[in-house]
């Protein structure tokens, strides 16, 4: 507890762009075989620093074959909510869960040089507390920190549908289911909302055997990935309506929600249109009548490419998917950040009319078939994936593993970890920056990244720019 | 003479507590904040301070009421008063060891602002805080209008109470009104997180100190 609110937290998206910039990141590191242990990267992004760009600090956990994937805060500028009247937690503590194992573990940061474990939460105490497994993506809201799950009860995860549990933002204790009438949904990926507008909205990717041992090509031949987002009643935790893209868009991912809470409106990516292999963002907003609509607002097309080229999934399409699978929308809501992991491109999309977004900037980095170098000459393994944008929209932070069997299927040649940097320019555009590029330690890839201070997908403000 | 200047300090003690609340970002006036900038209009700040006040008054004369009407037993009105005092020094002390802040206000819908004004009121024991002030009010209003009839002294009391809340929740909802007007007009957003302490000690040992004094007027003689 502190005296005053904690000097990271910030009232609107304005004033968090207006701060100072982020000196470390915290990045996500997993073993794919689960031979060494996971664990979370300190990098150094202090301008002008001696380690600038390098890990100055690793937190290796004690288990084994946890899988790392996305992880949160306990506490961001929702704190400053109207409503709590208590604004005196700590940006403190990463909440980091094994999408493996089903264990989470909470690592304080405070001092980022000597980040440690200060909590382990047992898979068997998350199974039997909410009948959940796989957590995924964590936000910190109204009643404590609320954290998805792709799995249900039982060895697969599909005993029972999976969803989200709250946990307490201070001690760290599970506290239970968070729906109460989950409608249609059956499936879980993220999920984000506008807390003064009192919504929230999920995506579904797939149920655990979808995904855990590689993407299943009849599955989604067959249209059986995820293709729906949910609407909810944020505080009566209900689902208020389901939205379905339409059968091939399969695998609804990310939900970004424009930052600044007065607007109604946001975007989800869709991995792939199993009709013509194209990448799709869909454009969501609540008409003047209350009910949610959303339509397709980008397409990005499939590369021809030889079969010979082609890692065996994708020989008999003689293309190479662009594969939208992770999407990031600056503080001001300008930029839409798509990254297309196939295809080995960063796209950077200008949304100021989210109903007609425009191309800004590109950048080629990896990919299938093509595996274009980085900058600086080295390689860059498999293709753009999460991406992460400082505060002040000025720099864009990637890495490039999806998730470790997706890794073998679609780049069964590519190894390794890699954290890089671009530059957007005043008006737009992209650069890669020769200067920043993270090698992770042999054996190890990258997933996640964190921001300290907090980042364009972690904080929900509660008060809008002005 | 020493009955009129209690009397003030008493009305004094209502005015303070009132502007104390008010001054305490947990009693709202963020919600008054937020509500203009989101709906983009100025009148919707006067409306929601409203809203908020409404709440505040409804938990404060939900207290006050209740004891109003006990304290007719004139024969036990200091039996009343020392367990009123403990009464608020007990809440003190188990907001001192609770410091975890109530969940369910978060669960409370963002535009249901006079039910969140309420629980809030209620949550922290802001009612209790005027117990005591009320009480010794009260007692010396009996003293100097004599022996009246139970029914006179019932109405009296009940009259007290209204005007120790409305004048309560004037003085606070002036005080976190003009705090919301300024941070909403001039000095802007960021000014809101400097303003914002953390008052949940202070607030506990404010009960704390209120109940004593209740005790000690009441054991004293007022």
């Amino acid at each position: 507890m502190n005296l005053r609110p904690d000097p990271t937290f910030h009232a609107s998206p304005k004033l968090a762009m207006q701060a100072p910039v982020e000196n470390y990141a915290f990045t996500v590191m997993l073993s794919p075989d689960g031979s060494q242990s996971d664990g979370i990267a300190v990098i150094d992004l202090k301008a002008g620093s001696d380690t600038y760009g390098q890990i100055v600090h690793q937190v290796i956990v004690p288990n084994k074959g946890d899988e790392f994937h996305h992880f949160g805060w306990n506490a961001c500028s929702s704190s400053l909510s109207p409503l709590t009247g208590h604004a005196f937690l700590e940006r403190r503590y990463l909440i980091v869960p094994g999408i493996r194992s089903s264990r989470i573990y909470v690592i304080d940061v405070k001092d980022p040089l000597k980040a440690h474990i200060h909590k382990t939460i047992e898979p068997e105490e998350l199974f039997a507390k909410t009948g959940y497994s796989r957590p995924h993506t964590i936000h910190c809201g109204p009643e404590g920190i609320y954290v998805s799950c792709l799995g249900g009860g039982g060895a697969d995860g599909i005993d029972g549908p999976p969803g989200i549990f709250i946990m307490d933002c201070e001690t760290f204790e599970i506290i239970g289911r968070y729906e109460m009438d989950r409608g249609k949904q059956d499936k879980h990926y993220d999920f984000w909302w506008n807390l003064p507008q009192d919504y929230m909205v999920s995506s579904e990717w797939g149920l655990p055997p979808q995904f855990e041992n590689g993407v299943v090509p009849e599955d989604l031949l067959s249209n059986k990935y995820g293709h729906s987002i949910h609407f909810w009643d944020l505080r009566a935790r209900k689902n208020i309506q389901t939205m379905d893209f339409g059968d091939n868009y399969q695998m609804a991912l990310e939900i970004r929600p424009a930052h600044d809470p007065t607007k109604s409106y946001g975007f989800c990516g869709v991995v792939v249109d199993t009709t013509n292999l194209q990448g799709a963002i869909f454009t969501w907003w609540r008409d003047d009548d209350g009910v949610w609509q959303s339509k397709k607002t980008i397409t990005i097309d499939p590369r021809p490419e030889k079969p010979e080229n082609l890692p065996p999934l994708l020989q008999g399409f003689e293309a190479v998917p662009p594969l939208v699978t992770d999407i990031d929308l600056s503080l001001d809501d300008k930029y839409l950040y798509v990254a297309c992991w196939g295809l080995g491109e960063m796209h950077q999309y200008d949304v100021t009319d989210p109903m007609n977004p425009v191309l800004a900037g590109k950048v080629e980095l990896g990919g299938i078939a093509r595996g274009t170098n980085h900058p600086n000459g080295k390689d860059f393994a498999y293709g753009p994936q999460m991406v992460e944008i400082s505060r002040d929209g000025k720099r864009v932070y990637w890495t490039n593993s999806l998730y470790s069997t997706w890794d073998d299927q679609f780049y069964p040649n590519d190894e390794g970890g890699q954290m890089v940097m671009a530059d957007v320019g005043e008006n737009g555009g992209l650069t890669l920056n020769k200067d920043f590029y993270v090698d992770f330690p042999k054996g190890l890839r990258s997933h996640q990244i964190r921001l300290e201070g907090g980042d364009c997908s972690t904080d929900s403000f509660c008060y809008p720019s002005v | 003479m020493a009955d009129v200047t209690s009397m003030a300090a008493l009305w004094w003690a209502v005015i303070f507590s009132g502007l104390y609340h008010g001054i305490n970002p947990g009693m709202g006036w963020p919600l008054a904040v937020s509500a203009a900038l989101m709906e983009r209009k100025h009148s919707a700040m006067p409306k929601a301070l409203a809203m908020l006040a409404l709440g505040h008054f409804l938990a404060m004369i939900g207290i006050l009421l209740p004891f109003s009407l006990m304290i007719v037993l004139v024969a036990w009105e200091v039996e009343i008063r020392v367990v009123a005092g403990l009464l608020v020094i007990a809440m003190g002390i188990y907001l001192l060891i609770n410091r975890r802040h109530p969940k369910f206000l978060a669960r409370v819908h963002p535009a249901r602002l006079a039910l969140w004004s309420f629980l809030a009121a209620m949550a922290h024991g802001a009612g209790l805080m005027l117990v005591p002030i009320y009480l010794g009010i009260c007692a010396i209003g009996a003293d100097e209008t004599g022996h009246l009839a139970a029914q006179t002294l019932m109405n009296n009391n009940v009259t007290t109470a209204f005007l120790v809340a409305a004048t309560h929740t004037v003085s606070m909802t002036a005080a976190g009104g003009i705090i919301a007007a300024i941070i909403y007009r001039w000095l802007g957003l960021r000014f809101l997180s400097k303003t914002w302490f953390n008052l949940d000690i202070v607030w506990a040992l404010s009960l704390i100190a209120v109940g004593a004094f209740g005790l000690y007027a009441a054991l004293a003689g007022h």
